[in-house]
């Protein structure tokens, strides 16, 4: 089996976003981390080669700083990195980036099946996973939280999906592209051997043409989104009206009465 | 190229999900100003077509239904290829769909199929000198973003549940009903639908306009039942913190925050949640927030509207009594 796990470079969870005056977004000292959603994915990867054997390779594409993820996901345990990236890549909306990352799995040919996390949190646009997909042509099996069957010998997965009612159970043949949810499993730690065969790998970085890609069907040219404006949102005023009776009942049926008055009960 | 709209109709099993109607609520107020069309696609089983009228009092001028058994269970393949198909036809210059978990895959599947571009889980969609403006959250709703997609068509917008009002029915309204045919056959589908795990009873967060969640402070899957209890009587959906799910009190699908579900209910009670920016970034937009917490300097206070310092295992049942009493 050639699992390939697709992933993002984000500021951490915690980070403080600001905006300056030019519109530049910072992140103020918050560290770039492994987009945490694609923890879940490199995880199902590592236990699936756990259970079929072969090998996990954790692609990115992003600018030099990107090569902090691919090492993240060494460390938890994947065999091989690469990092695809020209200056052109630059503002790839997720129309760019999915021709992109499907270019560089057509390039290596062999894979039986592509893992994303649901959703970048920085980006949060849930959508790399599905157009990756239909640009190779695959099933697209999309918020997996249970990987309930795969038969590598004949080539099928079986998964169960959310959706808002409940979960969908599909088969699918491989090679299919799964996107994971947390809930499918518990991400592992890095390990201390991992960080070490981390911090001596190679990481590859593969060019458009290393790809076969068309430079015009990436970063701005390639993009169908534009975003012109980034903002803070409006702070909200005030603190909460605390409310206190003398008793429990007595505040419990002021709030009542506030609740009623803002019809929202 | 025509100023025309599409959107496409989401169900399950003949239920329409709420924010296909509320964008359609939204599709008509563009048509109105540009003097364009909206198309529904209603794309199901057998019987959906039953659905095509409350589609056209919601706002469309036309229907096009497919009923079939491909289209039964949702899948990405069937509904794309019909999808696509009538968006080459018409050339709208809009297709809305909402930003469920199943928008969420149409959308950008739809954008590769046509070469175009699709913005995610807007919140607001405004028309500046002529173009669209959508906003969305970005960064877990700690930043806000402009989105445009100037040259390629049409735009794709999915649309975030709850965040456009839903359009009150005009039954008097009419408009063509229109029969297409499947685009693909069971046999040119690759992925098959085997079964079905329903969700335990309850109301969907997502759609909820009332939400009850419970955080640390309920310290155990036992000190949900308050929480419960106080949901039943207000007809709200059941929510959590993260620090509830991992401790595994309550099933992730209960989890609202950034890495749970986004919620914007008219009413969001949080009952023992401290207020971690994380959780903050799920239901942040909620219309009025009450928060309950022993802890008067939780962070929770700084975000809600009305607050009570206390127990909630001695104000939440009190609540629920006096809800009770008054709503009999």
């Amino acid at each position: 089996m050639h699992i390939v796990v697709c992933t993002k470079q984000t500021p951490d969870s915690e980070a403080k976003m600001s905006v300056d005056a030019s519109g530049k977004v910072s992140w103020g000292g918050s560290p770039l981390i492994i987009n945490p959603w694609d923890e879940y994915a490199v995880e199902e990867a590592l236990r699936l080669r756990e259970m079929h054997g072969g090998k996990v390779t954790v692609i990115s594409m992003g600018p030099p700083e990107a090569v902090e993820a691919l090492k993240h996901a060494i460390a938890m345990g994947c065999d091989e990195a690469v990092r695809i990236w020209e200056d052109a890549c630059a503002d790839s909306d997720t129309l760019a980036t999915s021709y992109v990352l499907a270019k560089a799995i057509e390039k290596m040919g062999d894979v039986d099946l592509v893992l994303f996390g649901k959703s970048a949190i920085d980006s949060q646009t849930w959508q790399v996973g599905v157009a990756v997909a239909r640009r190779l042509g695959l099933p697209a099996l999309m918020y997996v939280i249970k990987i309930a069957a795969l038969d590598p010998a004949q080539k099928t997965i079986t998964v169960e999906r959310l959706l808002e009612e409940g979960r969908q159970v599909v088969t699918a043949p491989l090679p299919a592209v799964v996107g994971t949810t947390k809930g499918i499993n518990e991400p592992r730690y890095t390990s201390f051997m991992g960080i070490r065969k981390a911090a001596r790998m190679a990481y590859p970085t593969w060019s458009l043409a290393d790809i076969g890609a068309e430079v015009n069907k990436v970063g701005v040219a390639g993009s169908g989104v534009r975003w012109p404006e980034i903002f803070m949102p409006p702070a909200r005023e005030g603190e909460a009206e605390i409310i206190k009776g003398e008793t429990i009942e007595e505040t419990v049926s002021l709030l009542v009465d506030r609740l009623l008055a803002e019809k929202v009960i | 190229m025509s100023n025309d709209i599409f959107v496409w109709i989401e169900q399950f099993r003949g239920q329409p999900a709420s924010v296909s109607y509320e964008a359609l609520g939204l599709a008509r107020r563009l048509a109105d100003n540009w003097g364009s069309k909206v198309t529904a696609c209603l794309f199901g089983g057998e019987g959906v077509a039953a659905l095509a009228q409350e589609a056209l009092s919601h706002g469309a001028d036309r229907v096009l239904v497919a009923e079939d058994a491909t289209l039964a269970e949702f899948r990405i393949e069937p509904q794309i290829a019909l999808l696509a198909r009538a968006v080459r036809e018409a050339n709208p210059a809009v297709v809305l769909i909402g930003a469920t978990f199943r928008g969420r895959e149409l959308g950008p599947a739809l954008a590769v199929e046509l070469d175009t571009g699709c913005v995610a889980d807007c919140t607001a969609l405004e028309l500046e000198e002529g173009h669209l403006v959508a906003t969305r959250p970005i960064y877990a709703g700690k930043l806000l973003c402009k989105c445009v997609i100037p040259e390629r068509r049409p735009q794709i917008f999915t649309i975030r549940v709850r965040a456009f009002p839903r359009p009150e029915p005009d039954t008097a309204r009419s408009g063509e009903v229109i029969q297409v045919q499947p685009g693909l056959t069971e046999e040119e589908i690759a992925v098959k639908v085997t079964g079905f795990l329903e969700a335990a009873a309850g109301v969907s967060l997502a759609e909820a306009s009332i939400i009850v969640s419970g955080g640390r402070g309920v310290g155990g899957p036992e000190g949900f039942a308050p929480i419960r209890e106080l949901a039943e009587v207000l007809g709200a959906a059941v929510g959590a913190s993260r620090a509830a799910v991992d401790a595994g009190w309550i099933p992730y699908e209960h989890q609202v925050g950034q890495t749970g579900k986004t919620v914007s209910p008219d009413l969001y009670i949080a009952c023992g949640i401290s207020g971690a920016i994380q959780h903050q970034a799920g239901m942040r937009t909620s219309k009025v927030i009450v928060a309950i917490n022993k802890d008067p300097d939780a962070p929770i206070f700084k975000l809600a509207h009305y607050g009570i310092v206390g127990d909630l295992f001695k104000v939440v049942p009190a609540l629920t009594a006096a809800l009770r009493e008054r709503m009999r």
